[in-house]
């Protein structure tokens, strides 16, 4: 390690305690402001709109701190993160049993911090006016390769005889991943005879042009295309759910929404300037993350994200130390 | 035997052939207009110098190019600078010097087979060998030596890291076939008259190339040159490969800066929800068909400068 790195972390460590021993808002500013150094952040292109967001106003109060963030995707994130190559990752799912083994092995330790929601909406052509709720029963029917549901009227007997035409985001991204695993299963596999595009406005594009059509993908999409697309309730057994911000976030639209997270290199976290970024992060998360598209926790979700955050508490809450992954809803899951 | 055709039908297949040539024509130029009128119609509105100017914003109304427009110039410009002397030279040596042996032959082919790779194979190998240089100097950037104060324009690290200058060579490996193929083609086509002529006079190889042979390959070289920026300023992958980013706050100070590149913002901004980020994309490549005219009008200047007229 040169010594230009040394000394300037030495004297990062000085700005750090006078940012710890500020008390008020005007201290932290002055020590924000001449805070010096760089953040690497790569990973998920879902999560990178936040933290864009998050960066630009961080970069307004810490001009010095050099943001820096990459869209290798999740699991190209995760590969330089466990290898100790970046400070923080964006992550759209929770970190993996063979990600952070490598990450044990190169004594890489990381805090999980989940940082906002992201729904998965289902929708349909607006003209399509029978299919008014769903149940996860009828949706894993749609998209399983052994559901071999061609028209409307297999799903429905009551439903038109019209030819269905399935739309997916690619097999390669996160919304698939999270999908599949909320509707088929681990071990399950998705019918092959879709149509799939990467870019999620291509989906958009295919549904609103196809009055037979369904697909689905991330609620910022569905968001901005209201007009376009007609999302359909999903019925988890407790009757039909719209998907809506308030839905998403009190946990009614489980399963669709799935949390997204940032993962901190424990050893990045002590030095002042990613501490500072992270602070900013979790006091900010709330307000932008809904600016860019996405939902907000809820409060009582940012109590314990801020709380295992200050403790830094190490390790991932999504796999049981047997190795087995856990499932089910954030709010019941995290703690 | 075959009956000799009459007149009429020689006229009528000469001017088929002459409709199939001009529709072959029409329909490029009519997809490449269609292709430019849509950009410009989607994104002629958000064009500004602020726009040019700043950094990026989660606010399309406030968001700019300057970092990845900056980091293109940057990492293309180093690539131009790199390959085009190195690839100019390997074809002078390989066309005007080398005796056709089993080795050139090799070399040869091996510059044909690296034309056809695909780009993602150099990122790989640009990662290897400029960015991480083969982990020779260890794994994390803690082991890097630096030489020089961090910022000013000199200072050089070693491995390079995800920098300009990583991102330009690992450009330059996917050009350099191109540019060495086209600069021989270029050569080629000298006519052999013109070397013997100076031999006859008493040149040496290197006055003859250096007077006769390379100026009147000069316009195919250069074209050859505009082709292969062309393909570096609009290649994403195989710096994605090697660490690029998308967002930084800063532009390139020196050759060991972070970059972001214009094609993978112009992707991330056309893959947004918003059809206010879809424009950005559109004005993002408005700008970027600038930067490649620029730096083809400057291969153009070249060539009226260096060209002399055969007689």
């Amino acid at each position: 390690m040169n010594t230009m790195i040394r000394l300037a972390s030495i004297s990062l460590l000085a700005a750090a305690s006078a940012l710890i021993g500020a008390t008020t808002d005007q201290d932290a500013k002055v020590s924000l402001s001449t805070l010096k150094g760089a953040i690497k952040v790569d990973g998920s292109s879902t999560v990178y709109p936040i933290t864009e967001a998050i960066s630009e106003e961080f970069n307004k109060v810490a001009a010095k701190v050099r943001v820096t963030v990459g869209i290798s995707g999740t699991g190209g994130g995760f590969k330089r993160f466990c290898a100790g190559e970046i400070d923080v990752a964006d992550a759209s799912r929770p970190i993996k049993k063979a990600e952070f083994e490598l990450a044990t092995k190169a004594s890489v330790e990381y805090i999980e911090l989940p940082i906002a929601y992201d729904g998965l909406t289902i929708v349909v052509h607006p003209k399509n006016t029978w299919c008014n709720s769903l149940t996860l029963e009828q949706i894993k029917r749609i998209y399983s390769a052994a559901g071999s549901v061609k028209t409307w009227k297999d799903i429905n007997p009551e439903w038109p005889d019209k030819a269905l035409k399935v739309y997916s985001p690619g097999t390669d991204s996160g919304t698939f991943d999270y999908f599949k695993e909320t509707t088929v299963g681990k071990d399950g596999s998705i019918r092959s005879d879709m149509s799939v595009s990467e870019d999620d406005n291509v989906l958009v594009r295919g549904v609103a042009g196809d009055e037979g059509a369904i697909g689905f993908f991330g609620c910022a999409y569905y968001f901005e295309n209201k007009d376009k697309v007609k999302a359909v309730p999903i019925d988890a057994g407790k009757g039909p759910i719209a998907i809506s911000v308030e839905s998403i976030e009190s946990g009614a639209y489980a399963p669709f929404s799935r949390p997204l997270f940032i993962y901190i290199n424990k050893k990045s976290a002590e030095r002042a300037e990613v501490q500072a970024f992270i602070d900013f992060y979790l006091a900010n998360a709330g307000k932008l993350v809904s600016e860019v598209g996405f939902v907000k926790l809820p409060d009582a979700i940012y109590a314990k994200v801020t709380k295992n955050w200050l403790a830094r508490r190490p390790g991932t809450q999504f796999t049981k130390p047997t190795g087995e992954a856990v499932s089910g809803s954030l709010a019941n899951v995290y703690e | 035997m075959a009956t000799p055709r009459s007149t009429a039908s020689r006229i009528f297949s000469n001017r088929a052939f002459l409709l199939i040539c001009l529709m072959a024509t029409n329909i490029a130029m009519i997809v490449l207009a269609v292709l430019l009128i849509s950009i410009f119609w989607q994104g002629w509105g958000t064009l500004s110098w602020k726009f040019i100017t700043s950094f990026a914003s989660r606010k399309p109304s406030e968001a700019g190019i300057l970092a990845p427009l900056m980091g293109s110039v940057w990492v293309c410009a180093i690539c131009g600078l790199v390959a085009l002397p190195l690839g100019i030279g390997t074809a002078i040596f390989l066309e005007e010097f080398a005796k056709r042996t089993r080795f050139t032959r090799i070399i040869q082919t091996n510059i044909m087979n690296l034309a056809g790779v695909p780009s993602i194979v150099y990122g790989i190998l640009g990662l290897t060998a400029f960015a991480r240089m083969f982990g020779a100097f260890g794994t994390t950037s803690e082991d890097a030596m630096n030489f020089g104060d961090s910022e000013s324009l000199l200072f050089l690290r070693i491995p390079f890291g995800s920098t300009v200058l990583a991102g330009g060579l690992t450009l330059m490996l996917v050009i350099l076939p191109v540019v060495i193929i086209s600069t021989q083609e270029a050569l080629r086509s000298v006519p052999s008259s013109l070397r013997s002529g100076a031999f006859a006079l008493g040149a040496t190889r290197w006055q003859t190339v250096w007077a006769i042979t390379l100026p009147a390959a000069i316009p195919g070289i250069m074209t050859g040159a505009i082709l292969s920026m062309s393909r570096a300023i609009g290649e994403s992958a195989p710096l994605l490969v090697i660490g690029g980013l998308l967002l930084v706050f800063n532009t390139p100070q020196n050759l060991m800066s972070d970059f972001a590149i214009l094609p993978l913002q112009i992707y991330n901004w056309a893959g947004r929800p918003q059809d206010s980020f879809h424009a950005l994309a559109a004005s993002a490549i408005i700008v970027q068909l600038a930067v490649l005219l620029v730096f083809n009008g400057f291969a153009v200047f070249v060539r009226q400068k260096l060209q002399k007229p055969l007689q």
